[in-house]
């Protein structure tokens, strides 16, 4: 079993027809409901419930505050190297754009490290270009079991890997995986990844699980806004989180819709994703999935996300560069994309301890607590 | 006489325990518990940052109060044993709560990785605490592995829809000869008034206090219903009836 016979299952399925039937009823009905189904949620995303926003807002705020309490989840990234087999046109690390490449040492890695873990940050989300002869396994692996001695918890956002690599993550210390699909529509998704490793798109649809088999503890999906109609693509994420949740029920799952932002090359979106559609996105996403986290990076400017923290989004960035080397080192490196939201971690604590949340930097902790860890 | 909680024959006042997640702020705690007047406060290990002791959720709990230390985030018995142990190594005592959850969505407990991870803790000494489903088969064997209670879920964690489980939890406070404390899913003081009323020996509760908006208050709004549902347990609750007693009876005129 795949999600991709979960997609398989709405290939016919006409979204325009069923978005433009919604209507205000059947949107009060779905919000009177305690559990919601796949095509309810959809419904959601419709124009239908642009009236309904408010009342949806305050739903996902109550399921938010029931289900996680006051509390946001606080990591940072760590970029260590932009080295890129794939050609995706909307990412500067695409292997095309002529940008100065950079590649941490091990050393280079633990400089970079210390500089983060200074600033009081203990939840770490490695990131590399997909590169499998540069990042190598190896290479993540002694990175992974150099950084889960520094922080407390260890994501990784790589290419994706086989069920055996991500175990070797895991005993080194890696429990936390995010990968984006980036665009679930299967035809959308071979036009923009032509040439390297990415045209498979079932080896990376197939990741986060392979990934939930190899013991990872929690796991982010998402898509990436503006590479295809928004809402379809919304809905196809959600599902995947969904998918995993039933799948792995230990699993802690997470969900990220990205926007667009700019790179090194301008790149067309192929649509625009409103402030009000955005926040609608999250707070369907909330009512559809009352236990998956949410999260949302530092695409988003600051007042977008202060108010966000209170509609359903669970995780949060702070402190974050998206170059290689950009915390501490300050190569001439090129940032993965521009961030919108450039507060440090104390900024982000004392905004959201201002706003009555209360920022976890210590939520769980490999090397003491997780037996599949051989450290 | 005055009425004591027992658990592993420690004697103990208060009847309600309380968590320490979920708080907007967690400089609130302390306020929180004078509130409530409870003794024992149960803590997330995962949350503990041992290698950050100055930024450590552990500051805000009062010294007098006994630390409850919860195995959060475990996904099996090997995992709870290891934060056990930790708990203990790093002079949280050796009380701890088993919860063992494979199930992210409901957070419902593993009832059979909990009862292997309660025999091994508890012949190393813990008083151990587990969080389980109420059923009263596995109840009989927690107790017999050495667990000091049972605390069966009212409903799911962070639910706040009380008593969803009461049939299951009233058998197993007539069948468990030792304290029965409802864990999870108490919503409101009534739900926590109702579980001490039919007998349990207490509750526990974090989300509802943690979420409220005034958690100072609500804190107190709990301690004097599991006192007024102690109370009521104790005095003996008139019977229940179905069929009417009406003070006109319509038979009445026989006996004129």
């Amino acid at each position: 079993m795949s999600f991709y016979d979960v997609i398989q299952k709405y290939k016919n399925f006409d979204f325009q027809k069923y978005l433009n039937s919604v209507t205000p009823q059947k949107i009060e009905n779905i919000l009177n409901k305690d559990k919601i189904s796949q095509l309810d949620f959809l419904a959601l995303l419709s124009p239908a419930s642009d009236l309904y926003l408010e009342q949806m807002a305050q739903k996902a705020h109550i399921i938010t505050k029931k289900n996680f309490g006051n509390v946001i989840f606080i990591f940072t990234p760590l970029y260590i190297s932009d080295y890129c087999d794939n050609s995706c046109p909307y990412c500067s690390f695409a292997r095309q754009h002529r940008i100065t490449r950079n590649h941490l040492s091990l050393d280079k890695i633990k400089e970079e490290a210390e500089a983060i873990a200074q600033t009081g940050m203990r939840h770490i989300l490695v990131l590399t270009g997909e590169s499998r002869t540069v990042a190598t396994v190896d290479y993540l692996t002694k990175a992974v079991s150099l950084l889960s001695g520094i922080f407390s918890f260890v994501a990784i956002e790589v290419y994706p890997m086989l069920e055996e690599e991500y175990s070797e993550m895991v005993k080194c210390g890696a429990e936390g995986l995010t990968i984006y699909q980036e665009v679930y529509n299967e035809k959308r998704y071979h036009e923009l990844h032509r040439g390297g490793p990415k045209e498979n798109y079932l080896f990376r649809l197939d990741a986060p699980q392979r990934g939930a088999k190899a013991q990872m503890r929690s796991v982010t999906v998402g898509c990436l806004l503006g590479l295809y109609e928004a809402t379809s693509e919304v809905f196809f994420a959600a599902l995947h989180a969904e998918y995993l949740q039933k799948s792995f029920p230990s699993l802690e799952i997470s969900l990220a819709f990205p926007r667009l932002r700019p790179m090194v090359r301008n790149f067309p979106a192929y649509c625009e994703v409103s402030d009000r559609e955005y926040v609608k996105f999250i707070v369907a996403t909330r009512i559809f999935l009352p236990r998956c986290g949410i999260t949302v990076s530092t695409r988003e400017k600051k007042e977008l996300r202060n108010s966000l923290a209170r509609l359903g989004v669970t995780r949060m960035s702070a402190g974050v560069s998206t170059a290689v080397g950009g915390h501490k080192i300050s190569f001439s490196s090129t940032p993965q994309f521009e961030i919108a939201d450039t507060r440090t971690l104390e900024q982000m604590k004392n905004d959201l301890i201002a706003m009555g949340l209360q920022p976890v930097l210590h939520d769980w902790n490999t090397k003491y607590f997780a037996t599949n860890f051989n450290k | 006489m005055e009425d004591f909680l027992e658990i592993a024959g420690i004697k103990i006042k208060s009847r309600l325990i309380t968590g320490s997640g979920k708080y907007r702020d967690e400089s609130i705690i302390a306020d929180v518990l004078k509130a409530a007047e409870c003794d024992i406060v149960t803590v997330a290990l995962r949350r503990v940052d041992f290698d950050n002791p100055q930024d450590n959720i552990l500051k805000y709990i009062p010294k007098e109060k006994i630390l409850l230390p919860n195995t959060s985030g475990a996904r099996n018995s090997e995992e709870a044993i290891r934060i056990a142990r930790l708990s203990r190594e790093i002079g949280c005592g050796n009380w701890v709560k088993i919860e063992i959850i494979e199930d992210q969505k409901y957070l419902l407990p593993d009832n059979i990785e909990t009862l292997k991870a309660t025999e091994v803790l508890a012949k190393e000494g813990f008083i151990v605490l587990p969080y389980v489903y109420p059923d009263v088969a596995l109840a009989r064997k927690l107790i017999n592995s050495g667990a000091a209670a049972v605390m069966p879920l009212g409903s799911p964690i962070g639910s706040n829809r009380g008593l969803k489980t009461l049939e299951l939890i009233e058998i197993l406070v007539e069948e468990i000869d030792a304290p029965v404390i409802v864990d999870a899913g108490i919503g409101k003081p009534s739900d926590a008034a109702h579980a001490m009323e039919i007998g349990c020996s207490a509750v526990l509760l974090n989300t509802a206090i943690a979420s409220s908006d005034d958690p100072v208050k609500m804190a107190r709004a709990f301690k004097l219903a599991v006192e007024a549902g102690r109370l009521a347990y104790l005095a003996g609750l008139g019977p229940v009836s179905k069929i009417a007693k009406p003070s006109s009876p319509l038979t009445g005129f026989l006996d004129q």
